[in-house]
């Protein structure tokens, strides 16, 4: 049976179940909300959502996977593509786009016009160094990691600190080649 | 030269246009940020009745908010003042806005004239939970009892809310059921209005 071609984001997006997102924005924000209260350090919640995001970015990419019958992706360059038009896509139902490939083509940006997690919300004073949206790096972060690349992942434009768009960079700092689990001779 | 449209930027996040609600994310984007909390939670609290608690407090500031927004874009600010008012706007409008559907049954309690009951069958956010047996009673409907808490209080009509199990034949897994018990002035008010 030949292979099932990998599914574009949209033809996912449209055969997953849906919810309103205004319930996710408001949940998110909730989260927010808890963190800072509890943490009340804006450097510890942005920690805090950063491994938030991880965690949910290494259960995340096994959905990604099964869903969008993608293969192996060649290099980095088609990684950051899948990320940015595949994976947010399917999740958070809006397209990233992804530029400023640097010169090995280890470094790029992936842009968020849109973002689902940030209606209605507003950064007060007390909380300029919050990187609200920190969540979705970690969750890059982690579903990478779990494909055997090792990054770093950091804001480069926050329209919530008066930015224009979402700018995220994603560095690829070393590929960690899979280690088989059992030696050869036992 | 074509010029990409750029997104209009706002001085003032209060003149943004209010979006229609129409925008989707995926149910799993959702039930994974769900779970974040749940487990965040869990790592700061030492008993049920405090991760109950505070997932409770989660869902009341989104009870509020939710409040505003579909008072503001879909009753055009007008309030609820009857009791049955504001159970039907949490029954069919806030469940339909926030789950797709309107909830399954709202029931009047027969033992306390105060209590009211919503149910589901299937809550959208316990549908990828399963409670381990050593957390007993606990359940991650808390979360919606604190949404529907914080519709009522912000609408005038302060209320007791907790989620049940309550196990049904035929089910599979047990339906849930949102408890709301009125304070005793919003009673008091009911009866003065006739």
């Amino acid at each position: 049976m030949p292979p099932a071609a990998p599914r574009s984001g949209d033809a996912i997006f449209a055969s997953v179940e849906r919810v309103n997102a205004e319930l996710f924005t408001l949940t998110y924000g909730a989260i927010v909300r808890q963190l800072l209260t509890d943490l009340e350090e804006v450097e510890e919640v942005n920690k805090q959502l950063d491994q938030m995001g991880y965690n949910i970015g290494i259960r995340l990419i096994d959905e990604f996977l099964a869903k969008s019958n993608v293969s192996r992706c060649v290099d980095f360059k088609e990684t950051a593509e899948m990320i940015a038009k595949v994976g947010f896509k399917m999740f958070l139902g809006v397209t990233a786009s992804v530029m400023n490939w640097d010169a090995d083509g280890t470094c790029c940006s992936i842009v968020l016009e849109d973002n689902p997690l940030v209606d209605f919300v507003e950064l007060p004073d007390t909380c300029q160094g919050l990187y609200y949206c920190n969540i979705l790096s970690g969750v890059i972060r982690g579903a990478l990691e779990m494909v055997a690349m090792k990054t770093e992942v950091t804001w480069i434009r926050d329209m919530l600190r008066g930015d224009d768009a979402y700018e995220l960079q994603v560095k690829l700092l070393k590929q960690v080649p899979e280690e088989y689990p059992y030696k050869d001779d036992e | 030269m074509i010029g990409v449209g750029k997104i209009k930027q706002y001085s003032n996040i209060l003149e943004k246009p209010l979006s229609k609600g129409k925008q989707e994310v995926s149910l799993s984007a959702f039930a994974f940020l769900f779970s974040e909390l749940v487990q965040y939670n869990q790592t700061r609290v030492d008993n049920i009745a405090e991760l109950e608690r505070r997932l409770e407090d989660a869902g009341y500031a989104v009870g509020a908010r939710v409040l505003e927004l579909l008072c503001h874009r879909d009753k055009g600010n007008r309030r609820e003042t009857r009791l049955l008012g504001i159970l039907s706007f949490v029954h069919s409008t806030v469940w339909k806005v926030l789950f797709g559907k309107v909830a399954d049954s709202l029931e009047k309690g027969t033992e306390h004239e105060d209590e009211y009951m919503i149910s589901e069958k299937d809550l959208l956010v316990n549908k990828y939970i399963s409670i381990p047996k050593d957390m007993g009673t606990f359940n991650c409907g808390a979360f919606v009892a604190g949404i529907v808490r914080g519709v009522l209080d912000g609408a005038g009509f302060p209320a007791v809310v907790t989620a049940h199990f309550v196990p049904m034949e035929g089910l599979q897994r047990p339906r849930t059921t949102i408890l709301i018990k009125f304070a005793e002035e919003v009673l008091q008010r009911e009866a003065r209005l006739g």
